[in-house]
Parts: C-alpha cells; sequence; structure tokens
C-alpha cells in the first residue's frame, strides 16, 4: 500500500471510531469488578444528564452528569440492585431523569400512540385496497365493450 | 362523507401546531421540582473556610428562609449576587449559602471579594446535598417555611422581578401561616 493511502486510512479509522473513545468514561470512573462497571454502564444509559438534556449521563461530560455517575457507582457498592438505584435517582430528579418514561397514567398516550397509528394506518389501507379491489371487479357491459374496442382499434393495437 | 375524511389531515396539523406553539413558551431547561411540599433531607455541612462555621438544618430553625445553592465558577451567580446582597441588607428574610462544586477556599475568597449574603454557609464540594436536593444547575434557590419545607424551588437567576412579584409575595404569606 503507498505510504499516503496508508496514513489516509488510518486517519479514517481514527477517525471513524473517536466518538466511541469520547463516548467511555475516563479511567479514573473505572470500577474494579467488571460486572458492576457493566451494570453501571447500563445505568448510565438509563439516566438522562439534567443539564444537557437530550444526552444520558453516559455520553454527556458536563460536571453533574460526572457527579450523577458517581453516585450511581456509590449506590452499587452499596449493594442497591439497578431498579433500588433507577428508584433512589428518580426520588430527587423525577420521572425526568429516566431515559425510557415509564407506563404510568400521564405516559399512558406516548406508549399507546405507536400503536394507535398502526391500527389507525392499517385500517385506513385495507379500506383503500378494498375499494380498489372492487373497482376492478366491476364487469364491462356490452357499451364499454364497444368503446374498447373502437379506442384499441384507434391506437393500432388488436 | 369521504371529504370530511379530507379535512383529517389539516386538523391533526392545526391540533399539533397549536401543541407545539405551546410547547415553545415553555422553558425546556426547568424540570418540575421533586421538592415542594417536602422537607429538606438531613444535612450537616461543614464551612468554607478553616473557623468558619458550616450549615445545618437545625440553623433554619423555625424561620422562614431562602436557601441558595451557588459556586464561585458560576457566572449568574455573579449576576445574581447583588441582588441577594440587596435581599440580605434589607432584612426581610435570613438566606442561607450552599457552596456547590467548589475547589477548597475559592467560595470564601469569592464571598471576601464579593460581600457575603449569607447567615451560614456550608461547603458542597462533592455535590452530596445538591443531589438530594434535584439541583440541574446554580443558582437555584429553594424557600423554605417554618416547618423546614421547601415551598418554592427557583432555578436561575432572582432578579428584581422574581424577588418584588414571586419571592417576597410568598415570604408574606408564609410568615403569616
Amino acid at each position: 500500500m503507498r505510504p499516503d493511502l496508508l496514513i489516509l486510512t488510518i486517519f479514517l479509522v481514527v477517525l471513524t471510531y473517536s466518538p466511541v473513545a469520547l463516548a467511555s468514561p475516563p479511567p479514573d470512573e473505572q470500577m474494579v469488578d467488571p460486572g458492576m462497571e457493566i451494570r453501571a454502564r447500563e445505568l448510565y444509559r438509563d439516566l438522562r444528564c439534567v443539564v444537557c438534556q437530550s444526552q444520558s449521563i453516559d455520553e454527556s461530560n458536563a460536571a453533574l452528569a460526572a457527579d450523577m455517575r458517581d453516585k450511581v457507582r456509590q449506590r452499587l457498592l452499596a449493594g442497591d440492585s439497578n431498579a433500588e438505584v433507577l428508584a433512589w435517582v428518580r426520588e430527587r430528579y423525577g420521572d425526568y431523569v429516566l431515559m425510557t418514561p415509564p407506563l404510568q397514567a400521564n405516559t399512558l398516550f406516548l406508549w399507546l400512540l405507536p400503536f394507535i397509528a398502526l391500527i389507525g394506518g392499517g385500517a385506513v389501507l385495507v379500506s383503500f385496497v378494498r375499494r380498489q379491489a372492487r373497482q376492478a371487479g366491476i364487469r364491462m357491459d356490452g357499451e364499454d365493450e364497444a368503446e374498447l374496442a373502437r379506442l384499441r382499434d384507434e391506437e393500432g393495437q388488436s | 362523507m369521504n371529504r370530511v375524511f379530507l379535512f383529517l389531515p389539516l386538523a391533526i396539523f392545526i391540533v399539533m401546531g397549536v401543541y407545539f406553539a405551546l410547547g415553545l413558551r415553555e422553558d425546556p431547561s426547568s424540570i418540575p421540582s421533586r421538592m415542594i411540599d417536602r422537607p429538606l433531607p438531613v444535612f450537616d455541612l461543614p464551612g468554607i473556610a478553616e473557623g468558619e462555621p458550616g450549615f445545618s438544618n437545625a440553623d433554619l430553625d423555625g424561620q422562614v428562609a431562602l436557601v441558595n445553592v451557588f459556586g464561585s465558577w458560576c457566572p449568574p451567580c455573579e449576576i445574581e449576587h447583588p441582588m441577594l446582597m440587596q435581599i440580605s441588607r434589607s432584612g426581610r428574610v435570613p438566606i442561607f449559602g450552599v457552596d456547590w462544586r467548589d475547589e477548597p477556599g475559592a467560595g470564601a475568597a469569592w464571598l471576601a471579594r464579593n460581600g457575603n449574603p449569607y447567615q451560614r454557609v456550608g461547603d458542597d464540594p462533592e455535590g452530596d446535598l445538591a443531589f438530594e436536593l434535584g439541583i440541574t444547575g446554580a443558582p437555584e434557590t429553594f424557600l423554605i417555611d417554618r416547618q423546614g419545607r421547601v415551598r418554592f424551588h427557583h432555578v436561575g437567576v432572582i432578579d428584581e422581578t422574581v424577588w418584588r412579584d414571586t419571592l417576597l409575595p410568598m415570604i408574606e404569606a408564609l410568615e403569616v401561616e
């Protein structure tokens, strides 16, 4: 491989993977127990960064997100289950802090909307296709038959 | 009948348009506080400098008060500061400070430079109390009633308008409660 192409390739590979590298928490945040670390990362992805809002605390490098990750690790070390950690954070920051909205009275519509849209859209589609099929099935009478033959003749078709 | 259905997309568009237009008026950075009508968590923060008193629940006992979360690193706190000084000078309501995520000594130096509007200031370098309070940024201010419950949570800078139109009327109401 030509050296300039090699450099370009390396450059592109590094560029492609750098967001992944940036997304992992810094080494001083890694938990000693690898199993715990996996659970911690799972929880980070479930929790919203309350200053950046569209990011989870796993992605965010805001100071508050770092604090929240630290609190999550403390709870895990204290022996909390994943659900207990989430409930603990939710107690302080509300439903908003969860990346997945919980299924409850005020989110019912949110959760059901895709299914309502699917069923509604399906109903429209079925009725449309049925109507098309019905129209295609209409038999031609003698007069239409003669008109069609005349038009075909005119176009030189047989 | 079919003609009526033709207007359905328009109707959906109008409903969504109204909904989004209302949504634009809301401030996305203010999330509903979980603290309203709840007692403050139990805390006992150390002082921000050697020999300075700290800040704990006991300091609030029985009075209507403001608890203000700030940091020397926080530009909006700098903007808010003169207003807090003015409230403090008026003696209308005691203000207590929580110095959030500051380097050792930075909060004390900042107060020495800008003036200290607080009765007591507690140091919260790791954000432990801030987390219990559901803080999303500084400055944030809690209005505490005589029973030590949070009655109002203000996110952002307290300016003349917030003080006059929101906080002061609430304080007056709480004092006669």
